[in-house]
């Protein structure tokens, strides 16, 4: 069977979906930030499967180097507000982080 | 008989896909992490299947060098290790499947009801040199853009974690 | 032969690096802590460069260029590449040689330092950038070198980190001169807007098929020349020099007074051909104020270094004036030499103070001839050369700066009478301070007999680049004619090029062609020559009259001349005019911004709250009777409804990820049955 453009963005879904749990029903931080790592690839994944299948062409990978230098970024800033969260409550469970909800 | 990059893909998609589902449905956050390495690797194949060599290698470095280490280290960082085991609560899982399977099926409908504009699958001989030359000739703008986005989130990092 | 200008030029430019790569990583670890590396290295240098030399000699210019990128939709070409010419191989061989002696001097000066081998480290870094600069053949790469000497500058002046001065100076130094390479910048980018090149070659044929509109090209020259006044310490961004001597004193000779301060000149002069006659007037102008405001400065300073570094700034001014008024060759001709007894100098004054034990306070000494004989002589030597005494290197180039000067002046007329008329003046004074200095240090009785008693002559390794450095300041390793260097062998390899603006006219001042203005130069040579011995002797003369023989009794003249004496003391206030002006007008403003949210928009914030007191006060009855039962009404219907919704509020992100997926698949399927 050949293998066509439906079954990368099938698997796309399936990623995206997975980060989404992870994001929803986790409550570490750094839970959290691999959902979204997650949720990224699946995009990434989606945004190549096109540039092969759909003629975005090269356009398509750029787009996605873009989105790993967003992740970078993002994962670096990330990751510092979550061990200024630890420094400050003690804890890396977000739900624990209410302070501003009384 | 199906053709090698048809198993492959079969295979580097269960890898992806499996491992993903390891990483959100494991306790241990340790082993998510390590989980993440998997399925990340297992994208990265999938990218040299799509002929996007560059991606590919670009993904195992930066996903898997960096982004994954600081992961790990941010881990370490956070967790006592010392008097209680690295583990995390799950928060109102059923509710959280229930969520996410309903969004899972509504992407699947658009997936297979959309009619994408689909051309015959372009044979890209060496990926590399096309995209340095659009870095810096079409793309050159968002290029130093983005530079300019690393140095913000590298300072930003260094403030936000300092001592004071 | 070839193969010498294919390679060798950027061997020289590669080897300073790895020594800096070396030590800097290695240094530590290295026996000696690498000091043997980079000096050994620099001399291999040398030779390399000499090399160069002679085969430029037999060659003639070179030049390559090599693709480095293209950026833009346009494919616009950015180019590296270096090229040998009359002007780059004379200054890589100066720039080895002095770094190659300062090197040597190091070892024994800086021994002991507790950083001694970051020190060696630093100075590698420093040759390779200022080589750098002087083979580029390329705009923007010499821009990039042009920062790197900046910061290597910055590094070895602010050396002695530990202290509160070397910091201050440091900043100073970097501060000041990005001042100047910020009109440098703008001056590059408008060359490259008209010519979309930054190679020198293709930009002088740009311009002299007429691509840049005249009043363009003499903003770009003008601004260009901007990044030559702030390296090279010209009027008004100098006074950074004069502060940057707190570094160590072989690091002053090499870069705040043979080197990097040199590159202005040599920017200058590789821009020399593009400049049109308003932008070489303004040149022109500038140096000669700088030669003058510097050596008045000079007359009345204590400091061993600070004089010799008002000394620097007014040579600076006087190669800087030769460029404007025309005599390019001359120009570069009293760069090397100066450089060469400048440099002498600044080690002569580094081995008095390494004598001395840390005494910079020319007061203070007095008889050192006795204790340091060698020193004292070399010391002579290229103080006779910068006062411009027959049979010296000095006495060529600087008096064929005042011919120039001359023919300029007679050439053009009217206000350019004043050039001529000051560099007279400033080598008369540069003379009796030249002089003063020699007097006061080597000459008379020893005025602290305690420090005197400890006092000794350096070791060899201190002595010898100076010996070497004097040697270089006698006339015929330039020319065999003691009494003019027109004709010598080394004018004739600095020849000057044929401006590209031949017969364009300024403001006040026309640009000649090189037959002109030899034809005037040549009238100007006797006359010239004959004005600056009188003044050069009168000048000596002076200066033994009131500090050897003591003729004069210089307190008296202080207090009678002191509103000039405290002028000059005071380096013409220019630091405290800097202060009141450009720091003060930044701090007045904040202040000012200050007062304005203090007074203005916090009364009228003040006055609103008054106002509104009052009125809520009256309107206050009316509400408590009427409104209130109303509002109350409202009130509980907003409770009941913020209690429902404050279940959304969870304050959990995971609930607000949940409704944000939701509201984007709500969209999804709103537009698309829309």
């Amino acid at each position: 069977m050949e293998i066509t453009l439906y079954h990368y963005l099938t698997v796309g879904a399936i990623l995206f979906s997975l980060g989404l749990y992870a994001m929803i029903s986790r409550k570490n931080a750094i839970m959290i930030l691999m959902g979204i790592e997650l949720i990224l690839n699946a995009c990434n994944l989606n945004f190549i499967a096109f540039s092969k299948y759909g003629g975005l062409g090269v356009d398509g990978q750029l787009i996605s180097i873009f989105v790993i230098l967003l992740a970078v970024a993002e994962a670096a800033i990330a990751l510092a507000i979550v061990l200024n969260i630890y420094n400050n409550f003690n804890t890396a469970n977000i739900d624990e982080v209410d302070s501003m909800k009384d | 008989m199906p053709e090698l990059t048809t198993i492959l893909f079969y295979i580097f998609a269960f890898i992806t896909v499996g491992f993903a589902i390891i990483v959100v449905s494991t306790k241990n956050v340790m082993y998510s992490a390590v989980s993440l390495f998997m399925s990340l690797f297992g994208i990265a194949a999938l990218f040299l299947l799509l002929r996007a060599d560059f991606l590919a290698l670009t993904q195992v470095m930066v996903y898997i060098g960096g982004i994954l280490v600081l992961l790990i280290f941010g881990i370490m960082l956070t967790t006592k290790i010392t008097d209680a085991e690295i583990k995390t609560n799950n928060l109102s899982y059923i509710p959280a499947a229930f969520f996410t399977t309903g969004i899972f099926v509504i992407l699947i409908f658009v997936l297979y009801t959309t009619k994408w504009n689909q051309k015959t699958p372009i044979q890209n001989e060496e990926t590399i040199s096309q995209i340095g030359k659009a870095l810096l000739s079409s793309y050159v703008l968002p290029f130093e853009i983005a530079s300019i986005v690393l140095l913000v989130a590298l300072v930003g990092a260094i403030m936000f974690s300092r001592k004071k | 032969m070839e193969f010498a200008l294919k390679f060798l030029p950027l061997a020289i430019l590669i080897i300073p690096l790895v020594s800096f790569l070396i030590i800097i990583f290695f240094g530590k670890r290295l026996p000696r802590q690498g000091d043997w590396l980079g000096t050994g290295f620099l001399f291999l240098n040398l030779f390399l460069s000499l090399y160069v030399f002679i085969a430029f000699m037999s060659l003639g210019n070179y030049s390559i260029t090599y693709d480095w990128f293209s950026l833009g939709a346009n494919e616009t070409k950015f180019t590296v590449g270096f090229v040998v010419d009359q002007l780059s191989a004379v200054m890589l061989i100066v720039v080895n040689l002095i770094s190659a002696l300062v090197h040597l001097f190091s070892v024994k000066y800086m021994e002991g330092d507790s950083k001694y081998s970051k020190y060696f480290a630093y100075l590698g870094l420093f040759t390779f950038s200022m080589l750098g600069i002087v083979i580029t053949n390329n705009l923007l790469l010499m821009y990039v070198f042009w920062e790197l000497v900046g910061l290597s500058s910055y590094l070895l002046i602010g050396f002695w980190y530990e202290k509160k001065p070397p910091q201050e100076a440091a900043k100073k130094a970097f501060i000041v001169n990005r001042i100047g390479d910020f009109g440098f910048l703008i001056g590059i980018m408008i060359v490259f807007y008209f010519i979309g090149n930054f190679a020198f070659s293709e930009i002088f044929s740009g311009i002299s098929s007429g691509k840049i509109p005249s009043g363009w090209l003499t903003a770009a020259g003008i601004l260009l020349f901007c990044g030559a006044i702030g390296k090279s310490a010209q009027f008004p961004l100098h006074t950074w020099l004069p502060d940057a001597m707190e570094g160590p004193t072989p690091v002053s000779a090499l870069i705040h007074a043979a080197t990097m301060v040199a590159a202005g000149v040599y920017l200058t002069a590789r821009i020399f051909i593009m400049l049109s006659a308003d932008a070489l007037t303004f040149v022109a102008f500038i140096g000669a104020i700088t030669a003058f405001i510097a050596a008045t400065i000079a007359l009345t300073q204590n400091d061993i270094k600070k004089i010799l570094a008002y000394s620097t700034v007014s040579q600076l001014g006087y190669m800087i004036m030769a460029i404007g008024v025309g005599a390019y060759s001359y120009g570069v001709f009293h760069l090397v030499t100066h450089a060469f007894f400048k440099a002498c100098m600044f080690l002569g004054a580094g081995s008095v103070i390494y004598g001395m034990h840390h005494i910079q306070n020319i007061s203070e000494m007095g008889g050192l001839r006795k204790k340091m004989p060698i020193t004292f002589v070399t010391f002579l030597i290229s103080t006779l050369a910068i006062s411009g005494i027959p049979f010296t290197s000095g006495f060529l180039s600087k008096d064929s700066i005042l011919a120039s000067t001359m023919a300029f002046g007679s050439i053009n007329g009217g206000i350019t009478i004043i050039i001529p008329i000051i560099a007279f003046l400033v080598a008369g004074m540069t003379a009796f301070y030249m002089f003063r200095l020699v007097i006061k240090t080597f000459l008379g009785e020893p005025r602290n007999k305690e420090k005197y008693d400890h006092c000794h002559e350096s070791p060899l390794q201190m002595t010898l680049p100076l010996m070497i450095l004097s040697g270089l300041s006698i006339f015929f390793f330039y020319s065999f004619n003691p009494f003019g260097a027109e004709g010598g062998w080394f004018i004739n390899v600095l020849k000057s090029p044929e401006s590209l603006l031949v017969g364009t006219k300024g403001a006040i001042y026309h640009i000649v062609s090189r037959e002109e203005f030899h034809e005037a130069l040549h009238h100007a040579h006797y006359p010239a020559m004959i004005l600056s011995l009188v003044l050069a002797g009168l000048g000596i003369l002076i200066s033994f009259v009131f500090y050897f023989w003591n003729k004069v009794d210089t307190e008296k003249l202080k207090k009678a001349l002191n509103p000039l004496y405290k002028f000059s003391l005071n380096k013409w206030y220019f630091d405290e005019l800097y202060h009141y002006t450009a720091v003060s007008f930044v701090m007045g403003l904040s202040a000012l911004a200050s007062l304005f949210d203090k007074y203005v928009i916090d009364g009228i914030v003040n006055g609103a709250a008054y106002l509104t007191v009052k009125l809520s006060d009256f309107g206050g009855l009316f509400d408590k009777y009427v409104v209130d039962g109303l509002v109350n009404f409202t009130g509980g219907t907003v409770w009941v409804f913020g209690m429902i919704l404050r279940k959304f509020q969870t304050g959990r992100v995971q609930t607000y990820i949940g409704f944000l997926v939701f509201s984007i698949v709500l969209l999804y399927f709103i537009f698309r049955w829309i």
